[in-house]
C-alpha cells in the first residue's frame, strides 16, 4: 500500500489480551519496553486470571497487558483503552464487560474465528464485532493465526510476536529497537529461537504495511535524565537490596511473591538470602529472630498472610525489635480477589494486633517510591525499634513506569553491627523519657545481656506486672510515635492550598486523582489534592489544611457504604478506611468515595465525582447566600 | 621476646577468672517447688560453665508455658516470644548470625500442639540449635488443660471425664521427617543422665532435638509415680548418652545403635516403657545455615552498590546503545 495517513496523538490506551497462556503478557512487556526506549510516558498494568490453566476461549481466561503510551510522563494506568489487540472474541468480550473500552475504540482481531468450525463461535464473534461497530468502534481483521502457521508450527508459540510486529507498525516503533528487546528478552534461549522471533515480529510488521493505510503517531520526549523502566515488586525487591537488607523471608502470596522471585534470584550474589518458610506465620518469625539479632530483615505477604501474621506484629511492637513487613495489597475479605487491587489492609495495619501496639505505617504512591521507601522504612524501623509496614498493592506490584534511575548511596546503608561491649547492668530499654526512644542491644554484645519478652516488662527487660510499670512502657511505646509525627511535614497540596473541595488518597490511586484534578480545574472548578505516605503517625498540619477547603473527600479502593443505598444514614454508614482514620484525627466532616472495582481507578470516575461534588458545593453555595440575603431583608 | 596470641595474653596477662555457675545465673526462679524445670536449668547453666561459653554469644529462645520462663534465669541473652513460635525466632537468629549459639526451650503443648508445623519443618531445615522440649504433658501454666502428649484417660479441666485419644508419639513423628540428624530422650528424675544427654546435644552440629520427661508436681503428681512407671530403658551404645550401670538393672539397658534409623524407628515405638538415651544421630546432615551462607556471596558495602548499580542496567533504557 502506498503513502499511509498519520494520525497524531498526545497518548493512546492499548490492550493486549489472549488466552491465558498464548503470551500476550510477553508481546505487551515487549512492546511496553520498545515504547520506553523511545521516550515519552508509559504506565503499564497486567490483566492476569486467578487460575493457571482457565478454560481457553472464555471470558475468564482472559490474560494480558494494558500499556498506556504518551507524549508527556504518566502516574497512571487512565481511562478507557484506545485499541485492543485481541487474540480471540472472549477476551475482547471480557474487556467489554469490564466496561474498560473507548466507545469509539480500535479492535485489532485474529479473523480465523470468521470461519471457526463452530457456528457458535462464528455467531458470537460477528455479535461481538457488530457491537463494536455500532457503539463507533472500528475493526481491523488480522490473519494472526494463519500469518503465524506460515512461520512456526504451534501458532500458541508465536502469535504474540506478529501482534507486536502488528502494534510496531501501527504505533510507528523502531524494528531495530524491537530486535534488542527479542533478544534480550530470549537471551537465555538459543539463536534459532531468537531469530524466529525476529522473524515473526517483521512478519506482523510487513503484513501491516501491506494492509494498513494509517498509522499512529505519538511523539515522545526522550527524557534528559537516565531512566528505568520496572513494576513496583521489582523496585521493592532492588530498593531492600539498596537498603541494606540481608534477608528476606517469606512464604509465597499473591501478588507479593514476585518480589520475592526477584530478590530469589539475586539476592545471593548480594550478600543477601531469601527464606521461603513453612507457613506465613513462621515468615515472619524468622525475620524478627533474624532483626533481633542486628540483621535487617524484611517479610512480604498480602492480606491474608498479613492476618497470620499479627500475633508477631505484637510480639515485635511489645519487645521494640525492628522489623519490616511489605503489604501487597489484593482484594479481600478472606481469599476475596488474589490478582486485584484494593487498598482494604490500612485499619488491619494500623490496629492489628492483641493489645495496643503502635507501628509505623507507610505508602508508596508511585513504583518509583516503592524503591526509596525501603531505606525510609529500615531507618525508621531501627531509629525507632519498631515494627514498619509498607502498604503497595497490586496495581504498584504488577504495573510498569518510567521513572529517573535511583543514585545508590552508602548513606541508605546501615551502620556495621553493634558488638561493642556495654556497661553490665545496661537496660535494654534505656527510655528517653521525652521521645520514648532507647539503645538497642544486640546478642554477641558483652554486658548486654538480657530478656527480650513479649510479658510486659521494665526498663530493664524484667517482667513487671503493676500498673505503673505497664502504663510506663504504653506511653513510652507510644510516645515514638509522637516523637515521628513531630519530624513529619504536612503533605504538599496538589495544585492551590485552598479552594472547594480537597480529595485525600494514599497509595497508588495518586495519579488518577492527580490528573482528575487537573481535568476538573481546567473547567475552572476549585478542586485539589492530598496524597498521604504516612499513615502512621499521621502527619501534623491535617486539619489545618482542611479547613481551607469547603469539602474535603477520601478517595479510596476499599468499601464503604454510599449515600442513598437502603438504610444508609449518617448513623449507620461505613465509611471508607482512611476517612475513619481521617475523621477521627482531625474531627472534620470527611466525606469519601470509595469502591472495589477489582482494577485502578480511572481518572475520569474521579472526575465525575468531583464534577458532581462541585455542584453540591455550588447550589449548596447558592442556597446559603440566599439565606443570607434572606435574614437581611427580614 | 615472642608475642603471644590471644588467648595466651587473655590466659597469661589477663588472669581471667573461669565463669562459674553465678555468672550464667540471672533472677531467681519462680517455678514450684519440686519441678523438673529447675534441673534443667542448672544442667543447662552446667554446660555452659563447664565450655566456659562466653554469656554475650548465647540466646535462649522460648516460646509460651512454664518451662518457656527458662530464658529469664539465664544470663545469657533471651527471647521469650510467643505461643509455638520459638522455633521460627531460633531458625532467624541463627540464620542471621550462624556464630551465636542457640537453645531453644518449649513445652509440649508449645512445640507439639500449637508449634506443630514448625516443629516438623525446622527439624528438616536443620539448623545448628539445642532445642530442648520439657514435656509433662499437660499445660501446666494455664491450669491443667490437656496436652497432645497428655495419656487417654487422664482427667484435666478441659477432659473432664477423661481424655479421649491415644497421646501423641512425638519420637515416631520427628524420625518422618527427612534431614533430622539427632534425637535423645532423657528424664529429669535421672539427673546426670539429663546432664549427659544434654552436653551430648550441645556437642552436636546440628538440630539437636532432646524430648525432657517430667512430671508437673501440682497438676499431674501421679504421673510416673506409680509401681514400675519410673522405668525407662536405657539405650547404651559407644556413641550414645554414657550412664551409670550402677544404678540400671541389666533389664533395663538395651545395646542401640543411634546411626541405625530402623533401630531408631522400633525404639521410638516403645511407649510402655520409654527409651532413654540417644535414639538417632547423623552428623553428615549439612545444617540449613551452611548451606544457604554457602550459596550467599559476601562483600563489602561498596562492592555491593557496585554490583547492584550494574544489574540497574538491565532496566534502564538507553536511547544510544
Amino acid at each position: 500500500m502506498g503513502k499511509k495517513r498519520t494520525i497524531q496523538l498526545k497518548e493512546h490506551i492499548i490492550e493486549i489480551v489472549s488466552d491465558s497462556g498464548e503470551g500476550a503478557q510477553k508481546a505487551a512487556v515487549t512492546f511496553a519496553q520498545a515504547c520506553a526506549l523511545m521516550g515519552g510516558g508509559l504506565w503499564t498494568v497486567e490483566v492476569i486470571p486467578s487460575e493457571i490453566q482457565p478454560p481457553p476461549h472464555t471470558t475468564g481466561a482472559t490474560s494480558g497487558n494494558r500499556i498506556r503510551i504518551s507524549e508527556q510522563p504518566v502516574t497512571n494506568s487512565g481511562d478507557y483503552a484506545n485499541l485492543v489487540m485481541a487474540f480471540n472474541e472472549m477476551a475482547l468480550l471480557s474487556r467489554i464487560e469490564q466496561g474498560v473500552l473507548a466507545e469509539d475504540v480500535v479492535v485489532v482481531i485474529d479473523d480465523k474465528w470468521a470461519s471457526d468450525d463452530d457456528p457458535r463461535i462464528r455467531q458470537n464473534y460477528k455479535e461481538i464485532l457488530d457491537g463494536i461497530k455500532a457503539r463507533g468502534g472500528s475493526v481491523i481483521e488480522v490473519p494472526l493465526e494463519a500469518e503465524t502457521l506460515k512461520l512456526v508450527e504451534d501458532p500458541k508459540k508465536g502469535k504474540n510476536m506478529f501482534a507486536v510486529g502488528v502494534l510496531a507498525f501501527l504505533y510507528d516503533r523502531s524494528v531495530e529497537v524491537l530486535h534488542r528487546i527479542i533478544k534480550e528478552t530470549f537471551r537465555t534461549k538459543s539463536g534459532a529461537v531468537v531469530d524466529q522471533n525476529f522473524a515473526l515480529m517483521e512478519a506482523g510488521y510487513t503484513w501491516s504495511e501491506k494492509h494498513l493505510d494509517f498509522q499512529f503517531q505519538i511523539k515522545g520526549l526522550a527524557s534528559e535524565q537516565s531512566q528505568v523502566v520496572m513494576n513496583g515488586n521489582t523496585a521493592l525487591a532492588l530498593g531492600a537490596i539498596a537498603a541494606g537488607f540481608k534477608l528476606c523471608s517469606m512464604y509465597p502470596i499473591t501478588p507479593a511473591t514476585s518480589a520475592s522471585h526477584t530478590l530469589s534470584e539475586i539476592f545471593e550474589s548480594f550478600g543477601g538470602m531469601v527464606h521461603q518458610a513453612e507457613d506465613e506465620i513462621a515468615a515472619i518469625g524468622v525475620a524478627l529472630g533474624a532483626y533481633y539479632s542486628g540483621v535487617p530483615s524484611l517479610t512480604i505477604t498480602s492480606g491474608p498472610g498479613m492476618a497470620l501474621k499479627t500475633e508477631f506484629q505484637g510480639l515485635a511492637a511489645m519487645t521494640e525489635t525492628p522489623l519490616v513487613i511489605v503489604d501487597v495489597q489484593r482484594g479481600g475479605p478472606s481469599t476475596g480477589l488474589p490478582t486485584k487491587i484494593e487498598q482494604s489492609d490500612l485499619l488491619h495495619a494500623l490496629y492489628g494486633a492483641p493489645g495496643d501496639a503502635p507501628k509505623i505505617v507507610l505508602a508508596p504512591s508511585t513504583i518509583e517510591e516503592c524503591f526509596h521507601i525501603m531505606t525510609t522504612a529500615r531507618k525508621l524501623s531501627e531509629e525507632f525499634r519498631t515494627p514498619v509496614i509498607v502498604l503497595s498493592d497490586a496495581n504498584l506490584a504488577t504495573g510498569q513506569q518510567l521513572f529517573p534511575r535511583p543514585e545508590l548511596s552508602m548513606d541508605n546503608l546501615p551502620p556495621p553491627l553493634d558488638q561493642n561491649p556495654v556497661a553490665p547492668g545496661t537496660k535494654p530499654y534505656d527510655w528517653d523519657k521525652n521521645t520514648g526512644l532507647s539503645r538497642r542491644l544486640v546478642p554477641g554484645q558483652p554486658g548486654g545481656m538480657s530478656v527480650t519478652t513479649g510479658l510486659n516488662h521494665g526498663s530493664d527487660g524484667k517482667v513487671r506486672y503493676d500498673y505503673s510499670s505497664n502504663q510506663l512502657s504504653h506511653t513510652m511505646r507510644s510516645r515514638k510515635l509522637a516523637t515521628l509525627h513531630h519530624a513529619l511535614k504536612t503533605p504538599s497540596i496538589y495544585a492551590e492550598d485552598e479552594g472547594d473541595l480537597l480529595l485525600v488518597g494514599w497509595g497508588s490511586t495518586r495519579g488518577a486523582i492527580e490528573e482528575a484534578v487537573d481535568r476538573a480545574r481546567s473547567e475552572g472548578v476549585r478542586v485539589s489534592s492530598m496524597n498521604i505516605q504516612f499513615l502512621n503517625p499521621l502527619p501534623p498540619g491535617l486539619k489545618d489544611a482542611f479547613s481551607r477547603f469547603r469539602k474535603v473527600m477520601a478517595i479510596e479502593l476499599n468499601y464503604s457504604d454510599q449515600w442513598g443505598d437502603p438504610l444508609i444514614t449518617s448513623e449507620s454508614r461505613r465509611y471508607s478506611q482512611l476517612s475513619m482514620v481521617l475523621r477521627a484525627h482531625t474531627l472534620v466532616d470527611v466525606d469519601c468515595f470509595s469502591q472495589v472495582p477489582a482494577r485502578p481507578f480511572m481518572p475520569t470516575e474521579i472526575h465525575e465525582v468531583i464534577l458532581k461534588e462541585n455542584a453540591k458545593l455550588v447550589s449548596a453555595g447558592a442556597s446559603v447566600k440566599q439565606e443570607k440575603q434572606h435574614a437581611k431583608a427580614v | 621476646m615472642s608475642l603471644l596470641n590471644i588467648d595466651e595474653f587473655v590466659t597469661e596477662d589477663c588472669e581471667v577468672v573461669p565463669r562459674t555457675l553465678e555468672d550464667y545465673a540471672s533472677d531467681t526462679p519462680r517455678w514450684c517447688k519440686g519441678c523438673g524445670d529447675h534441673g534443667v536449668l542448672m544442667a543447662i547453666q552446667g554446660l555452659l560453665r563447664d565450655d566456659q561459653v562466653p554469656p554475650e554469644n548465647v540466646v535462649a529462645v522460648s516460646g509460651i508455658g512454664c518451662s518457656s520462663r527458662l530464658p529469664h534465669y539465664l544470663r545469657t541473652y533471651g527471647f521469650h516470644g510467643i505461643h509455638g513460635r520459638a522455633l521460627p525466632l531460633s531458625l532467624g537468629v541463627k540464620l542471621a548470625r550462624p556464630e551465636l549459639n542457640v537453645i531453644t526451650i518449649m513445652g509440649d503443648g508449645d512445640c507439639f500442639s500449637i508449634g506443630a508445623g514448625h516443629w516438623v519443618h525446622t527439624l528438616r531445615y536443620n539448623p545448628d540449635l539445642l532445642v530442648v522440649v520439657l514435656d509433662n504433658e499437660v499445660y501446666a501454666l494455664t491450669k491443667k488443660q490437656a496436652s497432645p502428649t497428655s495419656r487417654m484417660g487422664e482427667v484435666t479441666n478441659t477432659t473432664p471425664h477423661g481424655s479421649y485419644l491415644r497421646s501423641m508419639n512425638p519420637l515416631t513423628v520427628i524420625l518422618g521427617v527427612n534431614n533430622v540428624s539427632f534425637l535423645a530422650q532423657t528424664t529429669t528424675w535421672f539427673p546426670q543422665h539429663m546432664e549427659e544427654t544434654l552436653r551430648r546435644a550441645w556437642n552436636h552440629r546440628g538440630l539437636s532435638f532432646v524430648r525432657i520427661l517430667q512430671r508437673c508436681p501440682v497438676y499431674m503428681p501421679h504421673m510416673f509415680s506409680g509401681p514400675g512407671q519410673m522405668v525407662s530403658m536405657f539405650l547404651e551404645h559407644q556413641d550414645g548418652v554414657p550412664f551409670d550401670h550402677s544404678l540400671v538393672r541389666k533389664a533395663n539397658i538395651m545395646a542401640h545403635n543411634p546411626r541405625d534409623i530402623s533401630a531408631a524407628h522400633t525404639v521410638s515405638l516403645m511407649e510402655d516403657v520409654p527409651p532413654v538415651g540417644l535414639i538417632y544421630w547423623n552428623p553428615e546432615v549439612p545444617t540449613y545455615e551452611e548451606v544457604r551462607h554457602g550459596r550467599s556471596t559476601a562483600m563489602d558495602n561498596t562492592e555491593m552498590l557496585n554490583r547492584l548499580n550494574a544489574h540497574m542496567d538491565k532496566y534502564t533504557v538507553r536511547l544510544n546503545p
